[in-house]
C-alpha cells in the first residue's frame, strides 16, 4: 500500500452519504412512516399582540378525517415549571410554551393544532379555524425601541458580554488626525433551510416514543421532550440522520416537536407535524441590528480609537444575546476601545443563532467602518489592516494559538489581483458597468466542546465510530469516517460512522463550528484507545513480531499492526483478535477543552475576503463576478467538504450584502415577505466564481486534531467585502444591508 | 361525506400505479405520501424553490404545483428513477465528484432539473447553466459545484455526440 493511501485526513474524500443523497434514499424527518400515522397542521395567530377571545373550531371539526383540534383550552398538560422548558442552548428568560395561554406575543404564534387522518384534511380544516382577538399594543420596529435598549441583566451562557473599556476612546477620537463616524443597519434575516421543519413522532406504546426530528442536536431535543412531558430518557429516542440544512435554526427544539409529541401522547397514535415555509418565518431569525461606530487613526494610519455601540432586537420573553461588538476590540491593535451592546424587545419570536451569530453582522459593520477610515486616511484598505494587525486578543490579553491571517491577506490579494484596484472610487468603467474591488477581514472562534464517542473494531477489519453528532450538510458523516480510517490504517470504506441518534455517545448540538474539532477529537481518542488494546493483545501473542516493541514503535496500516521501521513484520488485526478470542474491541472516550491552556490562550479562525463587483451605471444592478475567501483554519480534514462549507458561507454572505431582508409592515406587526418569492436568497444566476483558499496553519493547541472548524467563517466579512467593493466601484457607501439597487441609485 | 376519489394511472420510474386520488392532492404529495417516493422534496409547496422538480413525460415541472388528477396517464421520473440498474446517472456521479450538495435536500430537484437541462439542448455555456438552473434554490450555497457538475456532464454528453457523428 502506498503511504499516501493510508492518510485519510487531508484527502478530498467524496461524501460517504453522497450516494444516498443523489438517489433520494437519504430520509429526512418528515419521510418516516408509521402505522396509522396522523398529520398535524398548525394554525398561526394573525395579530402581533393581545389575547385570544374565542377560537371557533366547529367547521374545522366537521371536515371528514379530522381527529382532534388542540387549542390553549384543551391542550395536553406540559410541565408546569418554566425551567423544564429550557433547552440546552436557551437564552435567559421564559421559553415559549405553545398553547400555554390565550396571550399572543407575536404574529404567527401557533394558536391551534389540527390533527387529521390525511395531510389534505388537516390543511383544509386548519384554514377553517377562526380566532377572535382582543388586539393589544405591539411594536416590531427596532428604531422605535432603540432608545429603550437595555443591557441584559442575565448573560447568556457561552456569550461573553462586551469587555470593559480600555484607554480613553472618546478623548483619543477627538484628538485624532483621521476619523469617521457612521451608522450601519443590518436587517433581520431568516435561516430558510430548504427542508421544512418537521417531526414524525412514532408512538411505540405507553409513554415510549421514537421521534424523527429536524434538529441540530438529537440529545437536546430528547432532553426537551423528557423534561416538558415528564418522560423517561430511555423511552424517548430522537433520530436526525439527515438534516436538510439548518444554519442555527434547528439548534433549539422548534414548535413542531412540541406539537407532534403532545398530540401523539394525547391521542396515543403516531403524529407528523410539518411547518409551512411561511410558518418558518416565525420560529427564530437573525435579529436586526443597528451599529454606531466611530474610528480614528493617526498620521501613520494606526488606529487610535474604536467606539462601537450596537443594539439588537429580542422578543418579549427571552433575552437572546450574541457576541456582537466584541470583535471590534480584538480584530486590530488599538489602545483606546469602548464597546457596548443593548437589547430592545419587539413583538416577534425570540431570535435564533444564524450562521456566525454576532460576528456575521458585528464584523460587517466594523469592516465597513475600517474601509471608510482607510479611505479617509488615504491608505489602501489592505495596507491599513496590515498596519493594525493584532498579535494578541486585546480584549482579554491572551495569545492566539495560531493566526495565519497574514498569509490570508497575501494569497487572497494575489488571487483577486488586488493591484488592479483603483484608489479613486468610481474610476473604473467597463461599458455600462462600474468596476470595483473591496476586501474585509473575518474572524470566528475555534471552540472545542465536551463530546464523547465510541469506537468498535471487529475481526472482519471493520471499524464503527459513533457519537450523537449531527450532519446538517457539514460533512460530519464523512470526516468521522476519515478520522477513524486514518487512526486504524483502514480504507474509509471499512469504517461505519454512526451519528444522528440520541442513543449514541453524548454530544453537544451541532453548531458554532465546533463539531469537527470536538466530536472528531472524541472519535480520535476512542480510536487511539482501541489501538492500545490491539497492541496489548498483539504483543502477548506467541512468537509475536511485536513482543519487544513499544506502542510508539508500531504503526496501523492496511488492516495490520506492524513495526514502524519494518512494516513487513506485523500481524493482521483479525489475527490478533482471533488469537485473544475477541469478538470486538470497544472503547469510549471524551474530548474536552484544556482549562489550564485556556487561561493563557484563545483560538480563532481567521479569513480575508476579496470581492470584485460590477455595478450597472443606470440601473444599480450589482453583479459579483469573483469572490476570494482565504481562510486560516488549522488542519483541513477534507478539502472537498471544507471548501463547500466556505462556499456556502460566502453565498449566504452575498445574500446579506445584496438580497436578504425580512420586510415587516410595522403598522400590523406582520412579516409581509414570508416566502421564497419575496424573501430573496441568492439563486444560481447570482453566483459566479468563488475561489476558496486554505492557507497553511499548524496549531497544536486548538484541538487534538489541530482542527478549527469552518461552518461560520465563510460568511464573516463577505458582506463587508462586497459593500466596500461597491464603494470602490461607485463612490457610494452602502450602510443599510441588504444594499439593494434602489439604495445605490438614490444613494 | 366521503371524499370523492378519482381513479388515475401514473407510470413512475417505469412502474405503473393505478390509484384513486382526491382532486386536490398534488402530484408531490401523491408521490411522497401515497407512493412513498420521498426522494422528491417539499421545500415551499408554492412552486418557488424547485426542490420538488420531477420529469413528467421528459419535461421538468414543479410537482407541488401539479394536481395529480391532471397528470393521469403521465410517465414520471423522480430522483429514485435516475439511476439504471444500480448504475448512477452520469449527473448523479458528477454531483458526488464535485460535492454539488451539502444537506442534500434540494439535490433531487437539482438533479431532475439538470437532467432535463441536458436533454433540452439549450445550455451551451456556464452562464446558460446558471440561468436555466435558477428555478432550483440551494440554501447551502452549492451553486458553483452544481454548475461544475452539470458542465462536466454536458461536456461528456457533447463529446459522446461528436464521437458518434
Amino acid at each position: 500500500m502506498e503511504a499516501a493511501d493510508i492518510h485519510h485526513i487531508g484527502n478530498p474524500t467524496n461524501r460517504v452519504d453522497g450516494r444516498l443523497k443523489v438517489t433520494g434514499a437519504a430520509r429526512y424527518a418528515a419521510e418516516y412512516e408509521a402505522p396509522g400515522l396522523l398529520h398535524g397542521v398548525i394554525v398561526s395567530a394573525s395579530v402581533a399582540a393581545g389575547r385570544i377571545v374565542s377560537l371557533k373550531t366547529e367547521r374545522a371539526l366537521s371536515v371528514p378525517g379530522v381527529v382532534e383540534i388542540f387549542t390553549h383550552e384543551n391542550c395536553g398538560s406540559g410541565a408546569w415549571l418554566d425551567r423544564n422548558w429550557k433547552d440546552e442552548v436557551a437564552p435567559p428568560g421564559h421559553p415559549f410554551r405553545p398553547l400555554h395561554s390565550d396571550r399572543i406575543l407575536f404574529d404567527g404564534q401557533p394558536i391551534a393544532l389540527v390533527v387529521a387522518e390525511t395531510l389534505e384534511a388537516a390543511r383544509d380544516a386548519a384554514s377553517l379555524v377562526t380566532a377572535a382577538y382582543e388586539v393589544g399594543q405591539h411594536c416590531t420596529e427596532l428604531e422605535v425601541k432603540r432608545s429603550q435598549a437595555y443591557e441584559p441583566p442575565e448573560k447568556r451562557s457561552g456569550i461573553p458580554p462586551p469587555p470593559e473599556p480600555r484607554g480613553k476612546a472618546e478623548d483619543a477620537f477627538e484628538r485624532a488626525r483621521h476619523r469617521i463616524s457612521a451608522d450601519y443597519r443590518i436587517r433581520a434575516e431568516h435561516h430558510n433551510p430548504m427542508e421544512l421543519f418537521a417531526t414524525t413522532c412514532v408512538y411505540e406504546g405507553k409513554d415510549k416514543l421514537t421521534i424523527y426530528e429536524k434538529t441540530q442536536g438529537s440529545q437536546n431535543s430528547q432532553g426537551y421532550v423528557t423534561s416538558v412531558f415528564g418522560l423517561k430518557t430511555k423511552n424517548v429516542r430522537v433520530i436526525n440522520h439527515y438534516v436538510g440544512g439548518a444554519f442555527g435554526s434547528a439548534l433549539r427544539p422548534q414548535q413542531q416537536l412540541f406539537f407532534a409529541v403532545m398530540a401523539s401522547l394525547e391521542l396515543k397514535r403516531s403524529v407528523r407535524v410539518v411547518l409551512t415555509r411561511s410558518q418558518m418565518f416565525y420560529i427564530g431569525y437573525r435579529p436586526e441590528t443597528r451599529h454606531a461606530i466611530s474610528l480614528a487613526a493617526d498620521n501613520e494610519g494606526r488606529l487610535t480609537s474604536i467606539i462601537h455601540d450596537a443594539v439588537a432586537a429580542t422578543s418579549h420573553y427571552e433575552d437572546y444575546q450574541e457576541s456582537l461588538v466584541n470583535w471590534s476590540g480584538m480584530m486590530y491593535h488599538c489602545d483606546n476601545v469602548k464597546l457596548s451592546y443593548g437589547l430592545a424587545k419587539l413583538n416577534t419570536a425570540t431570535p435564533c443563532d444564524m450562521r456566525a451569530p454576532g460576528a456575521a453582522v458585528g464584523v460587517t459593520a466594523l469592516e465597513c467602518a475600517i474601509d471608510e477610515l482607510a479611505h479617509a486616511a488615504g491608505i489602501d484598505p489592505l495596507e491599513f489592516r496590515k498596519r493594525n494587525f493584532a498579535t494578541l486578543d486585546e480584549n482579554t490579553g491572551k495569545q492566539f494559538t495560531s493566526k495565519a491571517l497574514g498569509a490570508c491577506y497575501e494569497q487572497g490579494a494575489a488571487s483577486i489581483g488586488w493591484e488592479r484596484r483603483s484608489a479613486e472610487p468610481g474610476a473604473v468603467r467597463d461599458g455600462h458597468e462600474l468596476v470595483g474591488l473591496g476586501m474585509a477581514t473575518g474572524m470566528w472562534e475555534a471552540a472545542l466542546m465536551k463530546a464523547s464517542a465510541e469506537a468498535k473494531l471487529t475481526p472482519d477489519g471493520r471499524l464503527q465510530v459513533s457519537t450523537a453528532a449531527s450532519d446538517i450538510g457539514t460533512g460530519t458523516w464523512t470526516i468521522l469516517a476519515q478520522i477513524g480510517a486514518d487512526a486504524l490504517g483502514l480504507p474509509v470504506g471499512a469504517v461505519t460512522p454512526l451519528i444522528g441518534d440520541s442513543s449514541l455517545s453524548a454530544s453537544p448540538v451541532e453548531g458554532g463550528s465546533w463539531t469537527a474539532a470536538s466530536n472528531g477529537s472524541a472519535v480520535l481518542a476512542a480510536c487511539e484507545a482501541v489501538k492500545q488494546t490491539v497492541f496489548k493483545h498483539a504483543r502477548k501473542m506467541a512468537n509475536s513480531p511485536l513482543a519487544a516493541a513499544s506502542f510508539d514503535e508500531v504503526v496501523f496500516l492496511g488492516g495490520r499492526i506492524a513495526l514502524r521501521t519494518d512494516p513487513d513484520r506485523g500481524l493482521s488485526l483479525a489475527e490478533v483478535m482471533h488469537a485473544s478470542d475477541l469478538r470486538e474491541i470497544k472503547a469510549s472516550r471524551k474530548a474536552a477543552p484544556k482549562l489550564l491552556q485556556m487561561r493563557k490562550y484563545v483560538s480563532y479562525t481567521h479569513s480575508a475576503v476579496f470581492a470584485e463587483v460590477r455595478v450597472d451605471r443606470d440601473l444599480g444592478i450589482v453583479r459579483i463576478p469573483k469572490i476570494v475567501c482565504a481562510v486560516a483554519a488549522g488542519k483541513i480534514i477534507n478539502p472537498k467538504t471544507a471548501r463547500s462549507q466556505i462556499l456556502g458561507g460566502v453565498v449566504m454572505g452575498i445574500g446579506m450584502a445584496l438580497h436578504e431582508e425580512a420586510m415587516t409592515d410595522h403598522r400590523l406587526g406582520k412579516i409581509m415577505n414570508h416566502n421564497f418569492a419575496e424573501y430573496h436568497i441568492p439563486a444560481h444566476a447570482d453566483i459566479a466564481d468563488i475561489k476558496v483558499i486554505f492557507v497553511d496553519e499548524q496549531d497544536d493547541k486548538v484541538s487534538p486534531l489541530g482542527v478549527k472548524g469552518l461552518g461560520e467563517i465563510g460568511i464573516v466579512g463577505t458582506a463587508a467585502a462586497v459593500a466596500n467593493a461597491i464603494f470602490n466601484a461607485t463612490g457610494k457607501r452602502g450602510r443599510d444591508f441588504p444594499i439593494t439597487l434602489d439604495k445605490i441609485i438614490s444613494g | 361525506m366521503d371524499t370523492p376519489k378519482i381513479e388515475i394511472a401514473l407510470t413512475v420510474n417505469g412502474a405503473r400505479h393505478d390509484i384513486a386520488v382526491a382532486p386536490w392532492e398534488t402530484l408531490l404529495d401523491v408521490l411522497r405520501e401515497r407512493l412513498h417516493l420521498t426522494g422528491s422534496k417539499k421545500g415551499c409547496d408554492q412552486g418557488q424553490c424547485g426542490a420538488c422538480t420531477v420529469l413528467v413525460d421528459g419535461e421538468r415541472i414543479n410537482s407541488c404545483l401539479a394536481l395529480a388528477v391532471s397528470r393521469d396517464g403521465a410517465a414520471i421520473t423522480t430522483v429514485e428513477g435516475l439511476a439504471e440498474g444500480g448504475e448512477l446517472h452520469p449527473l448523479q456521479a458528477a454531483f458526488i465528484e464535485h460535492d454539488a450538495f451539502q444537506c442534500g435536500y434540494c439535490t433531487p430537484g437539482q438533479l431532475c432539473s439538470g437532467v432535463a437541462l441536458l436533454h433540452e439542448g439549450r445550455a451551451q455555456t456556464r452562464e446558460d447553466i446558471r440561468e436555466l438552473m435558477s428555478g432550483n434554490l440551494c440554501r447551502c450555497g452549492a451553486y458553483t459545484n452544481i454548475a461544475d457538475a452539470i458542465e462536466t456532464a454536458l461536456n461528456r454528453q457533447n463529446a459522446g455526440r461528436e464521437a458518434a457523428e
